[in-house]
C-alpha cells in the first residue's frame, strides 16, 4: 500500500511551496486586501510559467498533462499562501467543466489560454441565497441565448469567460438545466463586482441581457456535469483549504512559542497547548479524508462523490477551526488590520461558502453513503 | 497513490487469509462481529478458554507476535506483515484483548531488560497465551502522573521486600506475571528512584481485588502487596533507573497502528438506517444527518491516518506523528455517539436491558464505558499535552516537584 504522495509529486509540492513563499509573501497577499488590484497579475503569470495552471491539463491542450494528484499537491500550497488569484474558479470549476463536457473544439479554443494564463475562467451558477440545486437555476437560455442574473459569481469580474448553467426546460427535472460557455468580454453582459468577506478574492454579480451563448456539453445534461465539476472541486478546493489550516496552525504555535505572560511563553499553559493540539487534530483529520478524496479523484472512481463530500466537510471545519483559534491563540494582536490572522480568518470563512454550505455537503454526504449502503 | 500490496506484502496476506480461514473459530465470528465497547462475551462459552485456544493455536503455527523473533515465540516478521495480519484476523483480533498488555508492554519490556534466559523461559509462553501478564504502575497517588508512585521495595539479601499498592490494572485477576514499578529511593526526586522488577502472580503476598467500574462491570483490578519476596534476578534495569525502563514499556502502549480504534460511528449510521422518528425515517431527518455527516467525516479521517501509517510502514519507514490522534478522537467521539444514540430514542433510551433497549442496549453499553476510555492509557489532557509537546514542539508543563525529593513532596492539596 502506498497512500501517500509520491516522491515527484512531494518535489512539485516543495517547488511550488519556494516558488509561493518568494512570489506570494503576505506582503503581496495585502496588496489584493488593501484594493490596489483585482488580483496578483504578476503572480498569475509566473503561475503559468510554472505550469501550475495547466498541471492537469492533458498537453493537447496546452498543458502539462501531469494529473491531478499534481493539482492537489498545488492547491495545498495555494491555499497555504493564501494566493490572490483566481486559480480554483479557473482551474477547479471552468477548465474542469470543459474537460468533462467541452468539444474538441472548445478544449482547443480555451484551455490552452487557461495553461498559459491567458485566460480567466468561473462558473456562474449561484442565483442569490442557498445551496446548488437545480431547481435555484432561474437564467434562462432560450435559442442559445442567456437572460438573468448570477451572483455571487467567484472571480467574476476579472474573468474572460464563464460556464453558465441556464434553464432549457420547465418539465422540474434535472434535466432542464444545461450548460453555457460566455465570452464576458462580448455584448449581453454586465458584471458587477461585489465585495465579500474575503477581501482577497472577488466576487461579483454578472447580468445577461439578450446574451449569445455557445452550448457546452449536451442540452439537459447540464446538471449532471455541475454535479461532477463540483465533487471535483470539492477534493481541490479541501486542499487548499488544508493548506490553510496547516499554517494557521504554524502561525499559532510560533506565537506561542515566542509570546511571554506570567513570566512564561504562553505555550506552556495547557489552555494553549489543548487549543493548538485541537487544531492539530482536526488539520491531519481533514489531511487523511483529502488523501482519500485525491485517490478517488486521480483514479476515477465510483467513491468519488463520497470521498469528495467528507474531504470537503473535513476540510472546511479544519480551516474554520485553525483559523479561529489562531487568533484566540494571539490575543488583542490576532484581532489587528497589521496581523495576518484575519486574512485566513476571512479566507477559511469564505471557502466554506463557495461551492455550497457544510449543511448542503453534509446532506450530499449521507445521501451517498446511504447509495453505497444500499448498493 | 493507491492501496494495492506490494508482490510480497500480497503474498503474505494471502497465506495468513488461508490459514486463517482453515483455522479460525468460526463459531464465534458473527458475536465477535457485533461486539462492541463494553460488550465482549460470548453466549454459552468462556471468551478466557476461547481466547486462549485460538492464541495456542496461533502460536503452534508461527502467527503469534508476529514481530518478535523467532526465539522468543514470535515470527520475525516486518511491521506491515503484523498490520497485515491484524487485517486479516479481523474480529476474531477481538479474541486478543487479554494479551494486549502482555504482548504490547511487558513483553517488550522483558526483551529489553531481562536475561537471555529468562527471555527465553517467559517469552514464549506469554506469546502462546498459556501466561498471561498484567503491568502494575498505576496507584491511588500516581495515575497520570505516574512517577509519583509509592509502592516500596526494599533489598533484603538477594531479595527485594514490596509492600504497597496498584490499582487499575487491567486483567490481574486473570494473570500469571506481572511488571512492576516501585520506588527503591524516595530521598531523590520522584523520576529517580524508582525500580522496576517483574513477579509471578501467585506470590505469597499479593492480593488482587476486582475494582467495580462506573460501569458496574469489573474489568480492572486493585493489588496490593504484602512483604512480597521477588528476586534480585527479577529486576528490570538497573535499580534507580526505572523510569528509563517504564519508558520503554509506555513507548510501546501506542504501537497499536492497523488494529482500528472503536468510534461507534458503523453503529450509529446502521441504527439511523432502521430507526424511525415521529416524523418519519431518523436518517432523513435533517438534524439527524448534519450529526451523522460529522461523525463519519472523523470516523473516515482516523480511518485514512491509519492509511498513511501503515504506508510509512510499507515503505520501511517509521509512521508520523499523526498516529497519535488516534485515542484521543475516538474516545470522546464515541460517548457522543452513545448519547445521541439514546437521545433518538426519547424516554425510552434510559432503558438498558437487552429485551427493552434497541439494538439489545449495545449503545447504552458504550455510553457508561466511554468515560473509563478517555481515562485509560493516557487521558485525554495527557493525549494533548503529547501532541502539543512532541509533535508541535511547544514547552513541557513547569513541573514544581521535578527536582524536590520525593518525600518532600506535598502529598496533600486541601488541608
Amino acid at each position: 500500500m502506498n497512500f501517500d504522495f509520491s516522491d515527484e509529486q512531494k518535489q512539485m509540492r516543495d517547488e511550488a511551496r519556494k516558488f509561493l513563499s518568494e512570489q506570494c509573501p503576505p506582503k503581496a497577499v495585502r496588496e489584493v486586501l488593501d484594493g490596489k488590484a483585482s488580483y496578483d497579475k504578476s503572480l498569475w503569470k509566473g503561475l503559468a510559467e510554472m505550469g501550475f495552471l495547466g498541471v492537469a491539463i492533458p498537453e493537447q491542450f496546452g498543458g502539462a498533462g501531469a494529473g491531478h494528484l499534481e493539482l492537489c499537491v498545488i492547491a495545498e500550497e495555494m491555499g497555504r499562501a493564501l494566493a490572490p488569484v483566481p486559480f480554483s474558479s479557473t482551474v477547479y470549476l471552468a477548465a474542469e467543466a470543459i474537460l468533462i463536457a467541452g468539444s474538441d473544439a472548445q478544449k482547443q479554443k480555451w484551455l490552452p489560454k487557461i495553461a498559459s494564463g491567458d485566460a480567466i475562467g468561473t462558473l456562474a451558477l449561484f442565483e442569490g441565497k442557498g445551496n446548488p440545486s437545480p431547481k435555484a437555476v432561474k437564467v434562462t437560455a432560450n435559442g442559445g441565448v442567456l437572460n438573468g442574473v448570477k451572483k455571487p459569481v467567484p472571480d467574476g469580474a476579472i474573468a474572460d469567460f464563464a460556464v453558465v448553467a441556464a434553464r432549457t426546460g420547465s418539465s422540474g427535472r434535472e434535466s432542464d438545466i444545461s450548460l453555457f460557455i460566455v465570452d464576458l468580454k462580448a455584448g449581453g453582459v454586465e458584471v458587477k463586482s461585489l465585495t465579500n468577506i474575503d477581501l482577497t478574492r472577488g466576487q461579483a454579480e454578472i447580468t445577461f441581457k439578450d446574451c449569445k451563448a455557445e452550448p457546452l456539453g449536451a442540452a439537459g445534461e447540464g446538471w449532471s456535469v455541475i454535479a461532477q465539476v463540483l465533487d471535483r472541486a470539492a477534493v481541490l478546493t479541501a486542499f487548499e483549504q488544508v493548506g490553510g489550516a496547516d499554517r494557521a496552525l504554524e502561525m499559532g504555535r510560533d506565537y506561542a512559542l515566542d509570546r511571554i505572560a506570567f513570566g512564561r511563553p504562553i505555550g506552556s499553559f495547557q489552555a494553549v497547548k489543548h487549543m493548538l493540539a485541537d487544531m492539530y487534530v482536526s488539520a491531519t483529520l481533514a489531511r487523511s479524508n483529502c488523501y482519500y478524496g485525491a485517490w478517488a479523484l486521480s483514479t476515477n472512481a465510483g467513491e468519488l462523490p463520497e470521498a469528495a463530500a467528507a474531504a470537503r466537510i473535513s476540510a472546511t471545519q479544519a480551516f474554520q477551526h485553525c483559523a479561529k483559534n489562531n487568533i484566540q491563540v494571539h490575543g488583542g494582536m490576532g484581532f489587528t488590520w497589521e496581523f495576518d490572522c484575519h486574512m485566513y480568518y476571512r479566507r477559511a470563512n469564505a471557502m466554506a461558502l463557495g461551492l455550497g454550505s457544510l449543511s448542503y455537503w453534509e446532506d450530499a454526504l449521507i445521501d451517498r453513503m446511504r447509495k453505497k449502503n444500499a448498493a | 497513490m493507491n492501496f494495492d500490496d506490494t508482490p510480497q506484502e500480497a503474498a503474505f496476506r494471502a497465506e495468513a487469509k488461508a490459514w486463517i480461514a482453515a483455522n479460525a473459530p468460526k463459531q464465534y465470528e458473527d458475536e465477535l462481529r457485533k461486539a462492541s465497547l463494553g460488550r465482549v462475551a460470548l453466549k454459552g462459552a468462556n471468551i478466557l478458554e476461547v481466547a486462549k485456544a485460538w492464541q495456542k493455536k496461533k502460536a503452534d503455527a508461527g502467527w503469534a507476535c508476529l514481530h518478535w523473533p523467532k526465539e522468543y515465540g514470535g515470527r520475525g516478521a516486518s511491521p506491515i506483515e503484523r498490520v497485515i495480519w491484524q487485517q486479516e484476523e479481523g474480529p476474531f483480533g477481538r479474541l486478543s484483548s487479554m494479551f494486549i498488555i502482555g504482548h504490547g508492554m511487558c513483553g517488550p519490556t522483558m526483551m529489553a531488560f531481562a536475561g537471555e534466559e529468562q527471555k527465553r523461559t517467559y517469552l514464549p509462553p506469554l506469546a502462546s497465551g498459556e501466561k498471561i501478564w498484567c503491568q502494575l504502575f498505576s496507584e491511588p497517588a500516581g495515575g497520570s502522573d505516574v512517577a509519583g508512585l509509592r509502592t516500596r521495595a526494599e533489598k533484603n539479601g538477594d531479595e527485594w521486600v514490596i509492600n504497597g499498592q496498584k490499582i487499575w490494572t487491567s486483567g490481574a485477576h486473570y494473570s500469571d506475571y506481572g511488571i512492576l514499578l516501585t520506588r527503591t529511593d524516595p530521598t531523590v526526586a520522584k523520576h529517580k528512584g524508582l525500580t522496576m522488577f517483574f513477579l509471578d502472580m501467585k506470590s505469597p503476598g499479593v492480593e488482587v481485588r476486582p475494582i467495580k467500574q462506573a460501569s458496574g462491570a469489573s474489568d480492572f483490578n486493585e493489588v496490593y502487596f504484602t512483604d512480597v519476596r521477588i528476586p534480585d534476578s527479577q529486576r528490570l534495569g538497573n535499580i534507580n533507573d526505572g523510569w528509563n525502563v517504564s519508558l520503554t514499556t509506555l513507548m510501546n502502549e501506542r504501537m497499536s497502528i492497523g488494529a482500528g480504534v472503536a468510534t461507534g460511528f458503523p453503529e450509529l449510521f446502521d441504527f439511523c438506517n432502521s430507526l424511525m422518528l415521529e416524523d418519519g425515517p431518523a436518517i432523513e431527518n435533517r438534524a439527524v444527518r448534519s450529526k451523522l455527516a460529522n461523525w463519519a467525516v472523523k470516523a473516515s479521517g482516523l480511518k485514512y491516518t491509519s492509511m498513511r501509517a501503515i504506508s510509512a510502514l510499507s515503505r520501511g519507514e517509521r509512521p508520523g506523528p499523526e498516529n497519535s490522534i488516534g485515542k484521543l478522537v475516538a474516545g470522546s467521539m464515541i460517548q457522543d455517539v452513545a448519547t445521541y444514540a439514546l437521545d433518538l430514542q426519547g424516554a425510552a433510551g434510559a432503558l438498558s436491558g437487552p429485551e427493552d433497549a434497541e439494538v439489545a442496549g449495545k449503545f447504552q453499553a458504550m455510553l457508561l464505558r466511554a468515560p473509563g476510555t478517555r481515562v485509560e492509557g493516557g487521558t485525554d489532557e495527557i493525549m494533548r499535552n503529547i501532541i502539543a509537546e512532541r509533535v508541535l514542539g511547544l514547552p513541557g508543563d513547569i513541573r514544581v516537584d521535578k527536582d524536590v525529593p520525593f518525600n518532600k513532596i506535598p502529598t496533600k492539596g486541601r488541608s
